[in-house]
């Protein structure tokens, strides 16, 4: 039971939700930097949704698989193909051993492909998460590369009852697609916030720097002076936390960011947002908009209702 | 304490408009911080203390709407035990030239000689402040006045794992291979970071520190102890 790594693409990762309860240990929750397309394209294929999928960023990936299994795909504008057949985003499809799953960038951006029984990484600290600064989790600490052997899981029950009800390879459900699409990030009030870099924050466009990774989104091309000291005492930081370095290019925290940083926090980008600030690319145009903090939290919750209706319409029909 | 929100799913508790002593605000976030991981507070998922600060990290979906007045009367309830009984942890450091990759830049910027310096780290007793930047890398506190140095204005691209490094009034511990701007002065044997092991990081906030000066023969002799 293995996916064999034909073509590993730019940078491919094995991802979960990644790593709890770990900052005190410098331990950075990473996982899937849109955590919610994995938890769908798991639940589209039966898995649950905790389990390891692989984060594609921009490249072009092949895999192989020696078993029949169930695949699927959210994030990004990629295209999937399952010999020359095309499977749509969120959409659940049947694969045959020996047949080879191909995810190419339309324009790009990540996506995250679930195969039913998940990738059977052996769980570090709680995740089966690659941490690509510390190599460690995922498979062997590091990206995916051309020729590696995943080992995958089991299938919950869930997934035959799916299969059974795939008779022509594309399911004729999808998942709700929950990208906004929207062009500004909604960012709420940071603790080094003020009015007038405020004010710059939210005027300007942001252009995303080219040595952007999973740590941080860097930002070029706006004209940010901080009136806070350069550095402060170091704090926890957390993803979305966007930091004023004396550079004045802010830097948006992603899943990978450290635990603790000294930077002034001039803003926060809302958790819903992060899932459209992972589809940023180098050279993209940033542009931000502020909101209240109890609107964030709504907008949070009101995502996880709509997961949660999602997960109960497939269990009301397969379970 | 001021209270202020860390984005929409963590508060950072910040305790320094209750003294001016830096000694006495890390003892009271390490404090803060032990008394809110001992309890069950529904929805919160990290605590982590850094310095002056503690961070409480929760799921805003499973949080009661009164948890910040819960935090409050947790905090107000924890001791500040400035002096209470911590861990003492010894670190091996080899300070041979091969690893004291930065020790000239030290000399010529703190006007000491080398045996000087090496004498001055590994006689001070240092506290971790917090761990963070990445995996396993302690912050410590209480570097001797004398060895304060800038930082590298080109930060290295890549500071081999184990090195022991110094920067402004701090110290520290490269735990895994990094990119990294501080003074390298010498190197450790020992893993401050095992993904496998329980807990992952050999040092804690709040843990006493020394350094203890070893030969190169007894540096590779420990190393390869612990990789065999």
């Amino acid at each position: 039971m293995t996916a064999s790594v034909v073509s590993a693409g730019f940078q491919t990762t094995v991802q979960d939700w990644g790593r709890a309860g770990l900052r005190k240990f410098g331990v950075t929750p990473g996982g899937a930097l849109d955590s919610v397309s994995l938890r769908l394209a798991n639940l589209l294929v039966g898995n649950p949704e905790c389990v390891a999928g692989l984060e594609v960023t921009r490249g072009r990936v092949r895999l192989k698989l020696d078993v029949d299994r169930l695949v699927s795909w959210a994030g990004g504008e990629f295209e999937m193909r399952i010999g020359d057949e095309l499977i749509p985003i969120l959409h659940c499809a049947r694969v045959s051993a020996g047949a080879v799953i191909e995810i190419s960038p339309k324009r790009g951006g990540r996506a995250w492909l679930a195969i039913s029984g998940g990738i059977d990484v052996p769980e570090i600290l709680g995740s089966r998460a690659t941490d690509l600064r510390a190599l460690f989790g995922g498979w062997e600490g590091r990206a995916l590369r051309d020729g590696d052997v995943l080992p995958l899981g089991a299938e919950s029950e869930l997934c035959p009852r799916i299969r059974a009800a795939i008779p022509n390879r594309i399911s004729d459900w999808s998942a709700p697609r929950f990208a906004t699409k929207n062009k500004f990030l909604r960012v709420i009030r940071g603790k080094n916030w003020d009015d007038d870099i405020g004010a710059k924050l939210l005027a300007q466009k942001f252009r995303v720097a080219m040595n952007s990774d999973r740590m941080g989104m860097r930002l070029e091309g706006g004209e940010m002076v901080s009136t806070n000291p350069a550095e402060l005492v170091s704090e926890a930081v957390a993803p979305g936390t966007i930091q004023l370095p004396g550079s004045g290019a802010p830097v948006v925290l992603l899943g990978d960011c450290q635990t603790i940083g000294g930077y002034p926090k001039i803003a926060h980008v809302i958790t819903v947002d992060l899932a459209d600030a992972a589809q940023l690319q180098p050279l993209d145009e940033v542009r931000f908009e502020l909101i209240e903090l109890e609107e964030a939290r709504d907008f949070l919750r009101e995502r996880e209702r709509d997961v949660a209706l999602f997960r109960a319409g497939l269990e009301a029909r397969f379970g | 304490m001021k209270i202020s929100p860390l984005g929409d799913s963590a508060i950072t508790l910040d305790f320094t408009d209750e003294s001016c002593d830096r000694e006495r605000l890390l003892a009271r976030a390490l404090s803060v911080a032990q008394a809110l991981e001992g309890t069950n507070i529904p929805g919160v998922i990290d605590v982590t203390s850094a310095y002056e600060s503690v961070a409480v990290f929760f799921d805003p979906t499973r949080i009661e709407r009164d948890v910040e007045e819960k935090i409050r009367a947790l905090v107000a309830s924890a001791r500040v035990r400035v002096s209470r009984k911590r861990r003492r942890i010894e670190i091996p450091v080899c300070y041979d030239a091969d690893f004291a990759l930065d020790l000239a830049r030290v000399e010529a910027e703190t006007n000491l000689s080398a045996d000087t310096i090496i004498a001055l780290h590994s006689s001070a007793e240092f506290v971790v402040a917090c761990v963070g930047f990445m995996p396993g890398f302690p912050f410590l506190a209480g570097l001797p006045e004398k060895l304060r140095t800038t930082r590298l204005a080109t930060p290295r691209t890549k500071v081999p794992a184990g090195s022991v490094a110094i920067a402004r009034t701090q110290a520290g511990v490269y735990p895994v291979e990094s990119p990294g701007g501080w003074n390298l002065i010498g190197r450790t044997p020992l893993r401050l970071f095992d993904a496998n092991a329980n807990p992952p990081a050999l040092l804690q906030a709040g843990d006493r520190v020394r350094f203890r000066g070893i030969m190169r023969n007894e540096f590779e002799a420990r190393v390869k102890e612990s990789s065999g």
